[in-house]
C-alpha cells in the first residue's frame, strides 16, 4: 500500500442480491492524477464510486481512500471523510427546491460557520469558475442540461475536496457542453491539487483530458493502461470499444435461443 | 394438489414476512427521524419553510371543506332535531360533532391527501433524482435535513388545521342554522357553551389530531422514503400514503375514541 495512491481497491467483489456486479478488482488512483473508469452501461462503475463514498460495503476485499479503509470507519468517521470527496452525479442531483446559489453553498451553510458575506464570496467564486457567476438566481428547473451539470461541477468543488469523483459527467451533453465540461474537470482537478475519478463510457471526450484508464467489464477489470495505449491496442475488447463496433467481444444480441426456434422454422431442437 | 397446497403455503408466509419485515423497516426509519430531530429545532427556519408548504398550502381546501361539513351538518342537525323540537340544540350538535370527531377525522383525511401525497411525491422524487444520495455524499444526513423537519411541521400543523376546520364548521352551523333557517341565536350560542367541555371535548380533539398529524405525516415520509426511484414506484408510494393513511386515520379514531368517551352518556 503506498501512499503515492489516494484510492485503492483490493480484489473487491460486490453483488446485489445474487447478482455479482464486481468479481475480485483491484486497481489504483494515483494522487494528483484524472483516472477514467470505463465500460458498457450496467457493468458496475457507479457501483465503484459508492464503494469509495462508502454508500454500500464490499462483500469481499478492501477499498482505501487516503490510507484508511472505508468501510471500518463508523458513521462520524464516514461523514467526515465525505466531507474531504466531491462527487458530480450522473444529472446533477441538484436540489430542486434551492436556487443555484443556494445548491453551491449548501455545503458551506451545513459544515461551516462562515458568515454569510463570505460563503457570496465563495459561491460567486466557484460559479464563476465554471462561468456561469450570472445563473446564480436561476432555479435548477430553469437551467439546460449543461448548464446544471456545471452547478453541479461547482457544487462538488464547493470545499475543495481532495478526491472529485465524477458519474457519467458526458452523458447526454451537446458537442459544446461536452468539451467545456472535460476541460473543466482537467483545470478544476489541477487548480486545486485534487485527484478525480471519472466514471464514464464516453471514449473520445474522456481519453483526450485523463491520465490512465481502466476498462471494466462483467465486473473484472479487462484492460488499464494510459490512453495511448489504449488507442493502440489490439485487445479485443479495448478495440471494439475505443472504436466503437457493434459486435465483438460485447455481443450485439442479448444471450437467447436459436432464433430459427424462435421463429419456428421447423428445425426441432435447434 | 400438495405441491399447489404448499405452493399456497409459501407465498401466504412470503406476505406476512415482507410486510412484517417492511414494518420494522418503517418503525426503525420513525426512530431515527426521532433521533435526528435536534437538528431541525437548532435550526428552526428549516421547519418553518415546510410548515408553510403542509400547513399554509392546506388552508383553503381544509377551511372550505369545514365550512361546508358545518352548513350541512346544520341543515342535517336542524331536520332532525325539530322533530323533537330541540333545534335550539343545533348549536351543541354541530360544535360536539366538529370537535370531537369530524374535526380531527375530515382535516385529519384531508390533510392525508393534499400534504401527505405531496410529501411522499416530493420525497420519491428527491431520491429518484439521487438527490438523496447526493446529500449523503455531502455528509449531511438527509434524515436530519430532509426528513425531520417535514415530520414536525406535519405534527404541529395537523392540530391547527383540525382547530381551524372545526371553527369554520361551528361558522358553517351558526350560518346556515341561524342566519339562513332562524334558530334562535342567543340559544345557538348559550347551550354551545354549556355543552362543550374543555378537557373532555376540545382537549380530546386535539390529542385526537396531534396522533393523526404524526401517523400521516410519518407514514408519507416513509412511503417517499421507500418508493423504488422509478415513475411507477413514486405514483405508487404516492397511492400508498394515501390510503394507508386514510385506513389508520379511521382505525387510530376508532381506538382514541372508544378511549377517551367510554362510559360518557
Amino acid at each position: 500500500m503506498s501512499s503515492d495512491n489516494l484510492v485503492e481497491f483490493q480484489n473487491v467483489s460486490f453483488a446485489y442480491g445474487k447478482r455479482p456486479i464486481l468479481n475480485g478488482i483491484s486497481m489504483s488512483v494515483p494522487r494528483g492524477k484524472v483516472v477514467a473508469i470505463m465500460g458498457g452501461s450496467g457493468c458496475g462503475k457507479t457501483t465503484l464510486l459508492r464503494l469509495i463514498g462508502g454508500q454500500i460495503r464490499p462483500a469481499q476485499g478492501q477499498v482505501l481512500v487516503d490510507g484508511q479503509t472505508v468501510h471500518d470507519l463508523d458513521a462520524d468517521g464516514l461523514y467526515h471523510m465525505r466531507r474531504r470527496m466531491g462527487m458530480l452525479f450522473q444529472f446533477g442531483a441538484l436540489f430542486t427546491d434551492m436556487s443555484v446559489f443556494d445548491n453551491v453553498a449548501f455545503q458551506m451553510r451545513e459544515h461551516t460557520d462562515l458568515p454569510e458575506s463570505v460563503i457570496s464570496d465563495l459561491v460567486l467564486m466557484k460559479l464563476h469558475a465554471v462561468g456561469l457567476r450570472g445563473a446564480r438566481d436561476l432555479m435548477p428547473s430553469e437551467l439546460s442540461g449543461g448548464m446544471a451539470r456545471r452547478v453541479a461541477l461547482a457544487r462538488a468543488v464547493a470545499l475543495d475536496p481532495m478526491l472529485i469523483m465524477y458519474d457519467e459527467p458526458f452523458a447526454g451533453l451537446d458537442p459544446i457542453s461536452l468539451g467545456v465540461i472535460g476541460n473543466l474537470i482537467r483545470r478544476l482537478n489541477d487548480a486545486l491539487g485534487a485527484t478525480s475519478i471519472v466514471v464514464t463510457h464516453d471514449v473520445h471526450e474522456s481519453l483526450e483530458i485523463v491520465d490512465y484508464v481502466y476498462f471494466v467489464s462483467d465486473g473484472v477489470i479487462v484492460a488499464h493502461g494510459t490512453p495511448d495505449e489504449m488507442r493502440a491496442s489490439d485487445k479485443p475488447f479495448v478495440h471494439q470499444f475505443v472504436h466503437g463496433e457493434e459486435d465483438g467481444p460485447v455481443p450485439f444480441h442479448y444471450p437467447a435461443s436459436s432464433y430459427g426456434s424462435d421463429l419456428r422454422l421447423g428445425v426441432k431442437n435447434a | 394438489m400438495p405441491n399447489s397446497l404448499v405452493r399456497g403455503v409459501r407465498r401466504t408466509g412470503h406476505r406476512v414476512i415482507d410486510s412484517l419485515w417492511r414494518l420494522g423497516v418503517a418503525s426503525r426509519f420513525f426512530v431515527l427521524i426521532l433521533l435526528h430531530s435536534g437538528t431541525s429545532f437548532r435550526r428552526l427556519h428549516l421547519i418553518i419553510k415546510e410548515l408553510f408548504s403542509t400547513g399554509v398550502l392546506s388552508l383553503i381546501i381544509i377551511l372550505v371543506s369545514g365550512l361546508f361539513v358545518g352548513m350541512v351538518l346544520g341543515m342535517q342537525g336542524y331536520d332532525t332535531l325539530q322533530r323533537y323540537g330541540s333545534e335550539e340544540a343545533l348549536g351543541v350538535m354541530v360544535a360536539l360533532s366538529l370537535v370531537r370527531e369530524l374535526g380531527p377525522v375530515v382535516a385529519a383525511l384531508l390533510f392525508a391527501s393534499r400534504a401527505g401525497s405531496a410529501i411522499t411525491a416530493e420525497i420519491g422524487l428527491m431520491k429518484a433524482t439521487e438527490q438523496l444520495s447526493a446529500m449523503e455524499m455531502m455528509a449531511v444526513n438527509p434524515i436530519a435535513r430532509v426528513v425531520a423537519p417535514r415530520f414536525w411541521a406535519g405534527v404541529i400543523s395537523m392540530p391547527l388545521l383540525a382547530a381551524m376546520f372545526s371553527a369554520m364548521g361551528v361558522f358553517g352551523g351558526y350560518l346556515v342554522g341561524v342566519k339562513l333557517i332562524g334558530v334562535d341565536e342567543g340559544s345557538f350560542w348559550s347551550q354551545m357553551q354549556n355543552a362543550v367541555d374543555f378537557q373532555q371535548d376540545i382537549v380530546n380533539g386535539i390529542i385526537k389530531s396531534f396522533v393523526f398529524g404524526v401517523a400521516v405525516t410519518a407514514i408519507a415520509l416513509f412511503e417517499g422514503y421507500d418508493a423504488p426511484p422509478t415513475a411507477e414506484g413514486v405514483s405508487g408510494a404516492t397511492t400508498r400514503t394515501v390510503v394507508t393513511s386514510s385506513l389508520a386515520i379511521l382505525a387510530l379514531d376508532f381506538m382514541l375514541t372508544a378511549f377517551m368517551f367510554r362510559g360518557e352518556g
